[in-house]
């Protein structure tokens, strides 16, 4: 079991894009690290680097004390779990588990103890002779896992091992993942493009976009502590709301009405012109239903759309932004991997609420959770350092943005 | 039900296309030489004139055949383990590597699939005579190998490029070398595909008849078309017809055991290498 | 932060690793083609090149010392004679028309193939024994068919004599020729078509059944543009075959009556007359006119040759 450290790691393909530009991330013994992003965002490529499936065009990797670069991947003693599994079609689920100790040439009896010790762990062992063939996916995806758990490997690295799976199934081999991991300890990378697992599973997340590290820390920092707006886009589920914002001495003139959001938070954003305010659908409440609903920050909107889950209610409020937020969000939704449809705020309200389409609904926002971000560069304005882990993505966009 | 109708009509038609010149043939092959030479039989099947096996017997006692069929066994045979051998090579280097002169390969490749045979007659027949590799098995072993790689690479590169990258990928992190990859992992999933490149070859240079007439003079290397063709006397209309047959369908048994055999493997050769053999 | 500092320390050793692992794999992907290039090319392209070497010189393995070099005479000789012109002619007919009939028969037997339910192994199997048959055996087996003495053709054919002699005159020997090569080779025809046809999705037929396109609707707009690149490919490579014709006129008719196609005239000239200079001519003159075909097809047709070439 090894740290595992990434410094300035740089991947430049033929053409000369950097398909990973400049990531340096310290994973410690035992740590479980997430890489997200979306498609495009080369963390698969970060992932096959360490591995040892793509040179390193530039930068240092080491793995516990030792600099990996030049090392094929067999000699880097890692396991790793491919996104359709990769298991061997002509072997039985036993020979899959064995299959990286056979070529260890360890003997038999060894083999035989470990295959039956991974297979007791993964729940397989009436499987063992069978052909992945004949497996379901859950199934395929244990015996991926049990060949690499047998290795006794220094790092468990995870490409998108859930995304072939279904919703239900997917639920399951996150927990048993998170699970084995805390069992075995084992130094961990995982890249998902999936924020759920990412803000599930990982210690520490690294968020990508365009081979950029954004942002580097607890699922709990990215949620609360966005270090720009795509990070903030793109954690969390319904996504943050982007509103046009402007602010005017303490108070933050929102599309719908003005909220107020004390001193200290709206001299961050003073004197910045036209602003992008960020706030989580959560934050919203059905004013009638919220006993915080008094302190100046309520505002009527009209809903055109409500959608009633039982627990929660989303309402859909549209909204007009002018051209240049518009603008914006459009580049980020492009980002993110969405379709920028049209400029709406969706809210979270209690299940009990008795808003209904197509009538105005009076609502309450907690100004308290409200994130306000530069438009141009996207950088949040507001953010408590303190508790937003590593961002870096505002220095690489500095540094593009200086004339060469 | 119109439509099924129409659908089992077409299924006969097919049937009886693909089958009659066969039954035809067998059929021939057990009228008597003399009922054929005299004409006194011109039915389809043998009514009055059913020789039983002697046609086979007579073609069977014949030296010179058997030797065209041990040749033709033996020729086909070795041309087919070492293009099969060396297509693998190429195959696998063309679905799986980056390298400079893979376009070129390919083009070589669709070229010689291209390249009329009969355009090298004349300087292969005067260059192996004068190296000595006239009318000898390696002679027709060259010639086959060189035609029946484009189809071989072209069905073994489909079936290398079906097998996932990752798996290749797997077997190196788990600890293999790219030498241990491809015998303990991509060899045993390649299988297929190497045998049905092997059949297609087989066919190749077992159906030949162009090498096999202008690149031999006598037995000693003289595969079973060119055999069949110089059966009996220079007149094509004066053949023995009967003894022909007989001889014609213990030539096809070989492939048509072939063929029912290994027919799924065949068409997914011929279907993924898109060329005929 | 050092990044520069680091990034160009790490940068001078990082890019030639990576050069050096490319560099490795260019270097172990032509070794392992090598071989195959190198047999291709032995047996392709040097005896073409001293194909035309001798095409320049009188050379008759008769008179082996005779050699002498007379330049261009020998395609003077063989482009003003007028048999040459008609061997050529002959074969373009031998081309279009086993070509266009296998097109079609091979269609028609996709079909059936790509929609029955039953007995699939049978009709799979039997359409391959016509490519399982060496070709000589069906040039016989077709040939005895067609003679009046022993044939069935006569006999089961409305309107033609029984006495009738296919192979007394050029256009009853040039169809029988014909009929054994179509026969032989449909099935490889039909099984490249019904590859085509499988890759045309379920659903966008349905869809155009849905769509209220009539069977002929959807053949035309749906089912047919969508095989287009497998059509090509199968003509092309049907064509190039067609052109090359020799086994079944050597065995059906040996180019008498005017069936000698140019392969058969380049085969003679050198094998049975051993005129070796006049012989490589004329194989040069065939493989400029394979090429030519092969070209006027691709271009005319649109072929994609990745496609052919089996990329992708």
């Amino acid at each position: 079991m090894s740290a595992i450290k990434l410094k300035n790691i740089v991947k430049r393909y033929g053409d000369g894009f950097p398909a990973v530009n400049d990531v340096s991330i310290d994973i410690a013994d035992g740590e479980f690290v997430i890489l997200v992003g979306p498609s495009g965002c080369g963390k698969s490529t970060l992932l096959r680097m360490i591995v040892g499936l793509e040179d390193i065009t530039d930068g240092e990797l080491s793995i516990g004390e030792k600099v990996v670069n030049d090392l094929p991947p067999r000699e880097r003693n890692l396991a790793m779990v491919f996104q359709n599994y990769a298991l061997y079609p002509h072997l039985s689920v036993y020979e899959n588990i064995a299959f990286p100790l056979r070529l260890a040439k360890a003997p038999d009896d060894e083999v035989d103890t470990k295959v039956r010790e991974a297979s007791a762990t993964l729940e397989l062992d009436e499987h063992l002779e069978r052909k992945p063939g004949n497996l379901s996916g859950g199934q395929r995806q244990r015996v991926a896992m049990g060949r690499a758990i047998v290795r006794e490997a220094d790092a468990f690295l995870f490409d998108e091992p859930l995304s072939n799976l279904d919703a239900k199934l997917r639920g399951q081999m996150r927990t048993e993942i998170a699970r084995l991991q805390k069992k075995l300890g084992i130094t961990t990378v995982y890249v998902t493009h999936d924020q759920t697992e990412a803000m599930t599973l990982g210690d520490r997340v690294a968020v990508l976009k365009k081979g950029v590290l954004q942002q580097l820390a607890t699922p709990r920092e990215l949620y609360e502590n966005p270090g720009n707006l795509f990070v903030a886009g793109f954690i969390g589920s319904p996504p943050m709301n982007f509103l046009p914002a402007e602010v005017e001495g303490t108070q933050l003139k929102l599309p719908f009405g003005t909220v107020e959001i004390g001193e200290e938070k709206a001299a961050k954003g003073r004197d910045k012109g036209l602003l992008i305010a960020g706030i989580r659908p959560e934050h919203f409440e059905d004013a009638s239903l919220s006993d915080k609903a008094s302190d100046g920050s309520t505002f009527s909107a009209p809903v055109d759309f409500v959608e009633w889950l039982g627990h929660e209610t989303y309402a859909y409020v549209p909204f007009e932004a002018p051209a240049e937020v518009k603008e914006r969000l459009a580049e980020l939704e492009k980002d993110l991997d969405g379709e920028g449809l049209r400029t709406q705020l969706v809210v979270s309200l209690d299940g009990a609420t008795t808003i209904k389409q197509g009538e105005d609904a009076k609502l309450w926002v907690d100004a308290s959770k409200i994130h306000l971000f530069d438009p141009s560069s996207g950088e949040n304005l507001t953010v408590d350092a303190e508790h937003a882990g590593e961002i870096h993505g505002r220095a690489m966009a500095e540094a593009a943005a200086l004339p060469d | 039900m119109k439509r099924k109708i129409g659908l089992v009509v077409g299924v006969a038609l097919v049937l009886v296309w693909c089958l009659l010149p066969v039954a035809w043939i067998l059929a021939l092959s057990f009228k008597s030489q003399a009922a054929v030479s005299n004409g006194s039989d011109p039915g389809f099947l043998p009514l009055d004139s059913f020789a039983g096996w002697s046609n086979y017997a007579d073609v069977w006692a014949d030296e010179q055949f058997r030797r065209a069929i041990l040749n033709s066994i033996g020729i086909s045979l070795i041309s087919t383990l070492l293009s099969v051998i060396i297509a693998t090579l190429a195959a696998y280097a063309i679905a799986r590597l980056e390298f400079r002169g893979k376009k070129a390969v390919l083009s070589v490749a669709l070229a010689i699939a291209m390249f009329p045979v009969v355009s090298l007659v004349s300087p292969l027949f005067d260059l192996w005579r004068t190296i000595g590799l006239y009318d000898t098995w390696p002679g027709l072993i060259l010639p086959y190998m060189s035609f029946t790689l484009p189809l071989a690479i072209w069905t073994l590169t489909a079936f290398f490029r079906e097998i996932p990258w990752e798996m290749e990928q797997a077997a190196q992190v788990d600890g293999a070398t790219s030498w241990q990859a491809f015998r303990k992992v991509i060899v045993p999933l390649a299988a297929p595909g190497v045998f049905t490149a092997a059949i297609l070859t087989f066919f190749f240079a077992w159906n030949d008849f162009v090498f096999g007439i202008t690149l031999t003079s006598t037995e000693a290397a003289r595969p079973i078309p060119a055999a069949l063709s110089f059966f009996v006397g220079p007149d094509p209309f004066q053949r023995p017809a009967s003894l022909l047959a007989a001889a014609a369908v213990i030539a096809t048994i070989p492939i048509v055991l072939i063929v029912l055999v290994f027919q799924r493997k065949i068409v997914a050769g011929l279907t993924s290498g898109a060329v005929k053999g | 932060m050092s990044a520069t500092t680091t990034a160009s320390t790490a940068g001078t050793r990082a890019p030639r690793a990576e050069t050096e692992r490319a560099r490795n794999e260019n270097r172990l992907g032509r070794r392992l083609v090598a071989p195959a290039v190198i047999v291709m090319l032995l047996v392709t392209a040097f005896p073409i090149l001293r194909a035309l070497w001798l095409s320049f010189y009188s050379y008759s393995l008769t008179a082996p010392d005779d050699r002498e070099f007379i330049g261009l005479s020998n395609y003077v000789t063989a482009l003003t004679d007028s048999l040459f012109w008609r061997d050529i002619g002959v074969t373009v007919v031998y081309m279009l028309v086993t070509v266009a009939f296998e097109l079609v028969i091979g269609f028609a037997f996709a079909l059936v193939m790509h929609r029955v339910v039953f007995a699939r192994g049978l009709i799979r199997t039997s359409i391959l024994i016509p490519y399982g048959i060496i070709t000589v055996v069906s040039g016989f087996a077709w040939q005895f068919a067609f003679t009046y003495q022993n044939g069935f053709v006569n006999s089961w054919l409305p309107f033609v004599p029984t006495d009738f002699n296919w192979f007394g005159d050029t256009l009853p020997a040039m169809i029988a020729i014909m009929v054994s090569e179509i026969w032989k080779t449909t099935p490889f025809m039909s099984l490249l078509l019904l590859a085509g046809l499988a890759q045309v999705s379920d659903d966008m037929v349905e869809a155009a059944k849905v769509d209220g396109a009539t069977w002929w609707q959807r053949m035309y707009k749906v089912i047919l543009p969508n095989m287009r690149a497998a059509i090509m490919v199968a003509v092309l490579f049907r064509a190039l075959d067609a052109y090359r014709i020799f086994d079944n006129i050597f065995v059906m008719t040996a180019g008498a009556e005017g069936t000698e196609s140019i392969s058969f005239l380049t085969y003679r000239q050198s094998i049975e007359q051993f005129q070796l200079g006049m012989g490589s001519a004329l194989a040069v003159l065939l493989f400029l006119s394979v090429l030519l075909v092969a070209f006027v097809i691709v271009k005319l047709f649109r072929v994609d040759l990745a496609q052919a070439r089996g990329e992708g």
